[in-house]
């Protein structure tokens, strides 16, 4: 064998170790379920009459937008060890406030109302997850129970809101930003692109990224070495929150109306997934944002390939689960080692040198 | 009370390697029916391992473990319980908020027809108890409600339960007071007089001097000897467990004092400045340019003073000055700001950030001071890396490698750097040397005595009393948690002298203060790490 050989068969394992890969393969797998249905399923057309891009993959597109920011979010916050399981409940308040205040104001034109709308939004929801970052760092609450309680208490918050009404409201701007397209391309994609993009600069430039790795991996060794870990943890929960918002008004923007009982409803689960299909622990650490969008890309189509498969919506969760389970066995360690060991007898030396090594001498 | 016939436990040529580490070296251990044996050693020396490995929580790689006269191996700790090994972990490990009965009967309950038969299981569970002489205690009161002393004991009740010949003590003692001592070693005494064999674990050196009838001593994975306790004094006891043969002690003498270092500018007093279960109120004067050692076994307070003085544990009495001011630290970003710096003893649990990079490790606490929001330029970090990483002969020389892949005296050196590059005035080393190889060793050894040359004021923690002497102008000799002695170093200080110091201070009167300070916060999550870290070992 050539070292050329080996060294991209090295990189091809490295490849193979990697998540988001396995959550790549995902996409292009569903997307190859669908084409064999459809075989025109992945073209893409200009539409005569109004010069936007159309066809099904700018669909998943556009609903990849508020799984994207919910995801992202949860990354933080889930690399500093933590969970935020009030992102739905949270969205769904961030529809409120904006179709609320869209009603109340009742100019569907300006576009200043719509930017008070959003801003509006973003600032309640930041201050839902400043809750949540407060219980966390200053009470000492796990982050499992101040976010379910937020997770029940947003709900509530959506409906007090609203007076309990599924509130509709006009809003050109509003309804643009969501549904309207720039250069063809859904505007609520690049919106999200562009605030992942933000995120990941913010985070990377700065030393925010590290801190928030380093107290994921020791938080222990992270105080010892000066650390603060309450402002980053109030700094995650704060965004995870106000994205949320954002999410929410992606979400309620398609048809202008908010749904508090339904808008964002068990979305949290959604994010968790996209994180975790980026490669993210659960135990906290190192995160990748990258990782995260190939996640939310990934639960964005196999949402739509359920209803264009014609899945029957009764076994649309079993379906969802099905997919993601094979997923997880094929991103798992010890399944493709596994394997590995039932093709070859010897196994690779590298599947077994790569587990963490967590054994340490005790005194 | 020891009868040389055949021992119940006989443990020959055990060796147990962890990645990297051979943590066992063909160690050998007997236990008796019918004695209390002590196993001895400093951190590290293997006395955790060597335990689980008897209780089937490690596998060995090597050697033989006999229990009864038949050879046993041991895949899971129930293996050994069923050959009647039973363990009696430091921290209590019940439930608080079951009974007392179902606590001591917990997995053996008795069970009748329609399951399990409650009424004969407290009976059962009173059994044990009264084998105790804790036959006073209602079974049916819920655990939580006893103190730790008692809750201790019914946990060796539990041991005991399951017919256990024999029963091993780790730490025992720890979080007890003086009268509670006593009660435990009075129920230990009468187990042993029933033939039960004891093997008990405890960094206090009186309460194994009062009731153990035989030692084992391990140090660094090896094993160094089994003696009689009544023959063999503790100063000899004390240069087992530290490595140095005690005879060749004497030969070195510290010599580091410089002269003019009583006129030095004090950096730090510390008046009456302790924490209450921790360490006894210390006074305390470091000065700029001096490296001042702390000497004493582990659990004498060294590493909880300095641990004091960084803030990483907070001070309850007494007051600090620095510069002549006074200051209080009450964290480490306390400390860090008033230029203090620390070196753990717990690398891997408190220092490295494993996942992280040798260049982020590094630039770490630097980063830290600034704030997320001031990133450290590439060039800056490039400075730090470059300077620390030839300064201390990183190896491998590759600042984007994994911290957690490197040696333990790399990690170490890192570890240094990111100290050093914070630029402390006042840096604490705990332990730096430990689990090292020589030549990191001395390496580490060098840059000490630099640093005070430059000014920079270095407390120096080793469990090798002969690296602190050698290190040290200044040495402060602790033990059971109160600072006993301090000796200006000059030629005719010895590590033997400060041996004997340790030895004989209050040997002839164990309780002398009536209420001991202990209770070591730091050394129970210590253990619970340990046995985070065997569970994983029995999962993989």
């Amino acid at each position: 064998m050539s070292s050329t050989d080996r060294s991209a068969s090295s990189r091809m394992r490295d490849l193979l170790r990697q998540p988001a890969f396995w959550g790549a393969v995902a996409i292009v797998v569903l997307l190859v379920l669908n084409t064999i249905k459809d075989p025109s399923y992945l073209s893409v057309t200009v539409s005569p009459t109004t010069g936007y891009l159309v066809g099904n993959v700018i669909d998943i597109l556009r609903a990849s937008a508020p799984i994207l920011m919910i995801a992202v979010g949860m990354t933080l916050v889930i690399a500093t060890g933590g969970i935020d399981l009030s992102v739905g409940s949270v969205m769904a308040v961030g529809g409120a406030v904006s179709m609320q205040f869209l009603s109340a104001m009742g100019d569907s034109t300006s576009v200043g109302t719509a930017l008070a709308a959003i801003g509006l939004s973003i600032l309640i929801t930041a201050v839902l997850g400043l809750i949540n970052g407060a219980l966390v760092a200053y009470v000492g609450l796990q982050p499992f129970i101040s976010t379910l309680v937020m997770m029940l208490a947003a709900r509530g918050i959506a409906k007090v809101i609203t007076g309990g009404q599924n509130t509709a409201a006009q809003s050109e701007p509003f309804r643009w930003m969501v549904n309207g397209y720039v250069f063809g391309v859904p505007v609520v994609f690049l919106l999200a692109i562009a605030i992942v993009v933000v995120v990941a600069l913010v985070v990377r430039r700065t030393a925010l990224g590290l801190m928030i790795e380093a107290i994921g991996i020791n938080p222990k060794a992270s105080r010892m070495a000066g650390i603060r870990p309450r402002g980053l943890l109030l700094t995650v929960y704060i965004l995870s929150g106000a994205l949320a918002g954002i999410a929410g008004m992606f979400s309620v923007g398609t048809v202008m109306t908010v749904d508090v009982s339904q808008t964002g409803y068990l979305m949290e689960l959604d994010a968790i997934l996209a994180v975790v299909i980026g490669g993210t622990s659960l135990a906290g650490g190192k995160f990748s944002l990258g990782g995260a969008v190939v996640g939310a890309l990934l639960i964005a189509t196999l949402d739509k390939t359920v209803l264009f498969l014609g899945i029957s919506s009764s076994a649309t969760p079993a379906f969802k689960a099905a997919v993601i389970v094979l997923l997880c066995l094929a991103q798992s360690q010890r399944v493709r080692s596994w394997f590995a060991r039932r093709r070859s007898a010897p196994p690779p030396a590298s599947i077994a040198t790569s587990e963490p090594v967590r054994e340490g001498v005790a005194a | 009370m020891m009868t040389e016939s055949q021992p119940i436990v006989e443990m020959r040529s055990i060796s147990i390697e962890f990645p990297g580490v051979k943590a066992l070296d063909d160690v050998a251990f007997r236990l008796f029916p019918g004695e209390v044996h002590s196993l001895m050693g400093e951190n590290g020396a293997g006395k955790s391992t060597l335990i689980k490995a008897l209780t089937g929580v490690y596998r060995i790689d090597s050697g033989s473990i006999v229990v009864a006269g038949t050879p046993s191996e041991f895949h899971n700790t129930a293996d050994a319980q069923a050959a009647g090994i039973s363990t009696v972990y430091q921290e209590v490990n019940l439930c608080g908020n079951l009974t007392i009965g179902e606590n001591v009967m917990l997995g053996h309950e008795t069970r009748g027809p329609f399951g399990v038969d409650w009424k004969a299981t407290h009976k059962e569970a009173q059994r044990a108890l009264k084998r105790l002489g804790l036959e006073n205690l209602d079974t049916r009161m819920q655990l939580s409600r006893l103190s730790i002393a008692m809750q201790q004991l019914v946990a060796i009740s539990r041991a005991m339960a399951v017919n256990a010949k024999v029963l091993i003590l780790d730490e025992p003692t720890s979080s007890l007071d003086a009268k509670e001592v006593e009660g435990l070693f009075a129920v230990i005494r009468s187990l042993r007089d029933q033939g039960v064999a004891i093997l008990f674990v405890s960094h206090f050196l009186d309460q194994v001097y009062a009731i153990s009838d035989r030692l084992t001593v391990l140090r660094n994975g090896r094993y160094e000897g089994e003696y009689l306790t009544a023959e063999l004094p503790r100063a000899e006891l004390i240069s087992l467990m530290i490595g140095k043969d005690f005879s060749t002690l004497s030969a070195h003498g510290g010599g580091r004092r410089s002269d003019d270092a009583d006129e030095r500018e004090p950096l730090l007093t510390a008046s009456g400045f302790g924490r209450k279960g921790v360490i006894a109120p210390t006074d305390l004067d470091i000065r700029k340019g001096e490296v001042v050692g702390f000497a004493g076994l582990l659990g004498s307070g060294r590493t909880e003073l300095a641990r004091l003085l960084y803030g990483a544990d907070r001070a309850d009495t007494g007051e600090l000055e620095m510069h002549g001011a006074a200051v209080e630290i009450k964290s480490p970003v306390d400390g860090l700001a008033r230029r203090v710096a620390y070196s753990t003893e717990n690398r891997r649990d408190e220092g490295i950030v494993g996942d992280l990079t040798v260049r982020e490790n590094l630039i770490l606490t630097v980063q830290a001071k600034r704030g997320w929001a001031r990133p450290l330029p590439r060039k800056e970090q490039d400075e730090i890396v470059a300077r620390y990483m030839s300064a201390l002969n990183v190896r491998p020389a590759n600042p984007e490698a994994l911290i957690r892949n490197l040696s333990g005296g790399n990690q170490q050196k890192v570890l240094l750097g990111r100290w050093l590059a914070s630029k402390p005035e006042l840096l604490i080393l705990d332990e730096p040397t430990r689990g090292i190889d020589v030549g990191a060793k001395a390496e580490i050894q060098n840059v000490v005595i630099d640093l005070a040359d430059e000014g920079m004021a270095v407390v120096f923690i080793s469990s090798e009393v002969e690296e602190v002497v050698r290190l040290s102008d200044r040495i402060v000799v602790l033990k059971d948690r109160k600072k006993i002695d301090e000796l200006v170093n000059s030629p005719d200080i010895t590590a033997e002298r400060v041996i004997q110091i340790i030895a004989e201070h209050g040997e002839n009167a164990v309780d002398e203060e009536g209420e001991q300070w202990r209770m070591p916060d730091q050394s129970a999550a210590e253990s619970r790490t340990n046995e985070s870290v065997a569970s994983e070992g029995v999962q993989s």
